[in-house]
């Protein structure tokens, strides 16, 4: 069953992928989503098994590498984090294939879609079950893989092949540090394998290792490199710069890659090595500040993009913001908890801006939308219901989630606490403000769009909707029952020890004696931001401009997000490309082609012409040339003879 | 008395394939030419074989001197008929024109 869940969407990759010629559009999409949704129900079985039964185990499949002390196996590690990780991917995954039955209905390719969004969905089940951190990473390169080839999907787009690439190789430098972790991790512990890892923890603390001649703690600096992968995965300032560039992909798979589940690959790698960051204090600490000031930077930028799914994309570079600094501060229930209510509404968003984009023709950008309400209620009312979560109005899911972080960094009494906690409810407001910016542009006020458009605008069809009704349940009714379990009193029975945090480390317990002030702030800035939003754009829609106009400089800096692409474009593409350029035309093309193949082509050549000279074509040379032969070898044997 | 020894014929015949060779390498007119020389090379090998056939009173030679004017029949012929079809096709049978071997 286990294994099963795991490796359906393999199944359905498979079908899809390699037959999907022979099986036509409806029968890959049959394939994909049919083991999909099997694989989700299966999921929900282990889910039960494992988190509510209490049976952590591990399912060994097949030996994989065995030399000397170092062994590897491909095994499914199934504990709380994975389970709740497995349901979460898999329920969310089969949401979104549902959907893009419709979304997708008119691509050509149909087939290779379902086929890429399965093995996507079947590495990132690879990932959260990982035994060991060699299959981790196999699971980990898989889904950069997938990701590449989505957000590349429409092949014969130049932007979205540049998008593929700079996603591709920003995860890269990420990746760095994470193989650089892997190999710290071996170095310190001699095992790869989680379970030996986790219970040598603490005994590994506090040794020192060299770095470039300065001693410095080894557990510090592995799990500083871990982080550094989880930076590249879950899209963290310095190297977010990736995930925007990412929607140029189909709307299902920014919203199930770039924002329900891969970039929370990152998230969930760091919580997973929990007894290891606990031990290193200094790591925590670079985790909640990079994450606090990610989250601030996400929404800053969020406030003033025009492009609708932009939005999103930078709402979800903010969430995932929260998440690391939930860890940093030792809340790694609470981080867990956001990841989990973040992919259903975050889905949800996704998928809602889809069904806008399809309603309106392919169009994107917000200025040209506006008082589609009317036309599409559904759509509308479950976008309502998405910003109400991301804000974290009471009751919805995001409230939960959001709170208890928000908490959390107020409970971790440190300054470091007290800067996430600040940057958070900044936030928090941002968030609030961009959520509502987005849904009056989308759908109130007066249209901007053109009649052709307008009269075309349409609800989606009901295979579209209900994916999307699914993921509003769980975006209302998910923080309410899920609290207890992931964060409350049900916590440590729930977690099962797979997210330990150090006594000394109550920032989680002390949450819930946060000061009345602390607890309701969130709300409130969420209620202002709203409250502002309201205003700007219903109230007295020309003060957003003259706002702009007024503030030029600050709208600049935002609206070229803070100046990162810039930045990197200055510091990195240009001399990489000078450099590249460089080692081509002189390295490659004078050097190795000059000496190498064109070099013995060319001396070949003019040897043979050399030689073709001889060729007079007069008979006479000919025959006199078989004469002096002829001479020659009589001459030779008289000689030889008279001897 | 001069007696006409076999040195005498050896020296005729030396003399033929001389002319013969000569002929061939000096000639840049005529392939017709080249033929008459090719045949007088033939005619002093002949001229060798008889003579040492006499000398040596062993017919063999004799009978070889037949197969070559034989085979030297032939060859003309070939060689001529070839001559006339290239002719026929190139226009020029001059030796300079002929260098469709050139490298």
């Amino acid at each position: 069953m286990e294994a099963a869940s795991v490796f359906l969407p393999l199944f359905g990759a498979i079908g899809a992928g390699l037959f999907g010629r022979f099986l036509g559009d409806r029968g890959s999409q049959l394939v994909s989503c049919g083991s999909l949704i099997l694989a989700a129900i299966l999921s929900l079985f282990v889910f039960a098994d494992v988190v509510i039964g209490g049976n952590a185990r591990e399912v060994m499949l097949v030996p994989w590498i065995e030399s000397g002390n170092f062994k590897v196996d491909w095994a499914l590690h199934f504990d709380a984090l994975s389970a709740v990780m497995v349901s979460m991917v898999t329920i969310v995954s089969a949401a979104i294939h549902v959907y893009s039955i419709g979304y997708m209905e008119h691509d050509e390719s149909i087939p290779r879609f379902f086929a890429y969004l399965s093995l996507f969905t079947f590495f990132m089940l690879m990932l959260v079950t990982a035994s060991n951190l060699l299959q981790l990473f196999f699971g980990w390169e898989g889904v950069g893989l997938c990701s590449y080839l989505l957000i590349g999907f429409w092949y014969d787009r130049p932007s979205a092949n540049a998008a593929a690439i700079k996603a591709f190789i920003v995860n890269r430098v990420g990746d760095v540090g994470f193989t650089l972790g892997i190999l710290g991790v071996y170095w310190v512990f001699d095992t790869i394998n989680l379970n030996g890892i986790f219970t040598n923890a603490a005994g590994a603390a506090g040794h020192n290792i060299q770095v470039l001649g300065i001693g410095t703690d080894s557990l510090t600096i592995v799990c500083l490199l871990l982080f550094v992968g989880a930076m590249g995965k879950s899209a963290q300032i310095g190297l977010h710069t990736w995930l925007p560039d990412a929607m140029e992909g189909p709307t299902p798979v920014s919203a199930l890659i770039h924002a329900a589940t891969m970039v929370t690959a990152g998230v969930f790698m760091v919580a997973r090595f929990s007894p290891l960051f606990e031990q290193a204090p200094d790591a925590l600490m670079v985790v909640a500040v990079v994450g606090a000031t990610t989250a601030f930077f996400g929404a800053t930028v969020g406030v003033v993009q025009n492009d609708i799914k932009r939005v999103i994309a930078y709402s979800t570079v903010s969430q995932l913001g929260y998440m690391f600094f939930a860890i940093g501060v030792s809340a790694y229930a609470a981080a867990m908890f956001h990841v989990v209510m973040h992919a259903f509404f975050k889905a949800l968003l996704f998928l809602g801006a889809g069904s806008v984009i399809h309603a309106m023709s392919g169009e994107q950008d917000m200025r040209r939308m506006g008082g589609i309400w009317k036309n599409i209620k559904l759509t509308w009312a479950l976008m309502w219901i998405g910003s109400l979560a991301l804000a974290g109005i009471p009751f919805f899911a995001g409230y939960y989630s959001k709170d208890i972080i928000l908490e959390s960094a107020w409970g971790a009494h440190s300054t470091v606490g007290i800067y996430a906690y600040v940057m958070g409810i900044a936030a928090a407001f941002l968030t609030a403000f961009y959520s509502w910016r987005l849904l009056y542009m989308t759908f109130h006020g007066t249209p901007h769009a053109d009649e052709k458009v307008m009269a075309h605008v349409h609800e989606s069809p009901k295979v579209m909707t209900i994916p999307l009704m699914i993921l509003a349940l769980g975006a209302i009714f998910g923080g309410i029952i899920g609290q207890d379990y992931f964060v409350g009193e049900g916590a440590n029975a729930f977690w099962g020890g797979t997210l330990n945090a150090l006594p000394t480390h109550p920032a989680l317990a002390a949450a819930h004696h946060a000061p009345r002030l602390i607890k309701f702030l969130p709300t409130l800035v969420a209620i202002a931001g709203i409250a502002l939003a309201t205003f700007a754009y219903q109230m007295a829609p020309d003060l957003p401009k003259r706002f702009a106009e007024q503030f030029r400089g600050v709208y600049g800096f935002l609206l070229h997000k803070w100046y990162f692409d810039e930045l990197y474009e200055r510091l990195f593409v240009r001399p990489a490309l000078v450099l590249a350029r460089g080692f081509w035309k002189s390295g490659d093309g004078t050097l190795i082609d000059g000496v190498g193949p064109d070099g013995i082509a060319a001396a070949t050549r003019s040897l043979a012409r050399r030689a073709a000279a001889l060729q007079t074509g007069y008979v006479y040379h000919y025959a006199f040339a078989m004469l002096i032969g002829v001479a020659a070898f009589v001459t030779w044997y008289l000689y030889s003879l008279g001897r | 008395m001069l007696v006409i020894g076999l040195g005498h014929y050896l020296t005729v015949a030396a003399i033929l394939f001389t002319l013969g060779i000569f002929g061939i390498f000096l000639n840049r007119k005529n392939v017709i030419i080249i033929l008459m020389s090719v045949e007088l090379m033939l005619l002093a090998v002949n001229i060798n074989l008889v003579a040492f056939s006499a000398y040596l009173g062993d017919l063999i030679g004799q009978i070889f001197a037949m197969f070559v004017l034989t085979v030297a029949a032939a060859e003309a012929a070939v060689g001529l008929a070839i001559l006339v079809i290239y002719f026929r096709n190139r226009g020029s049978i001059a030796v300079e024109d002929i260098d469709v071997l050139k490298g």
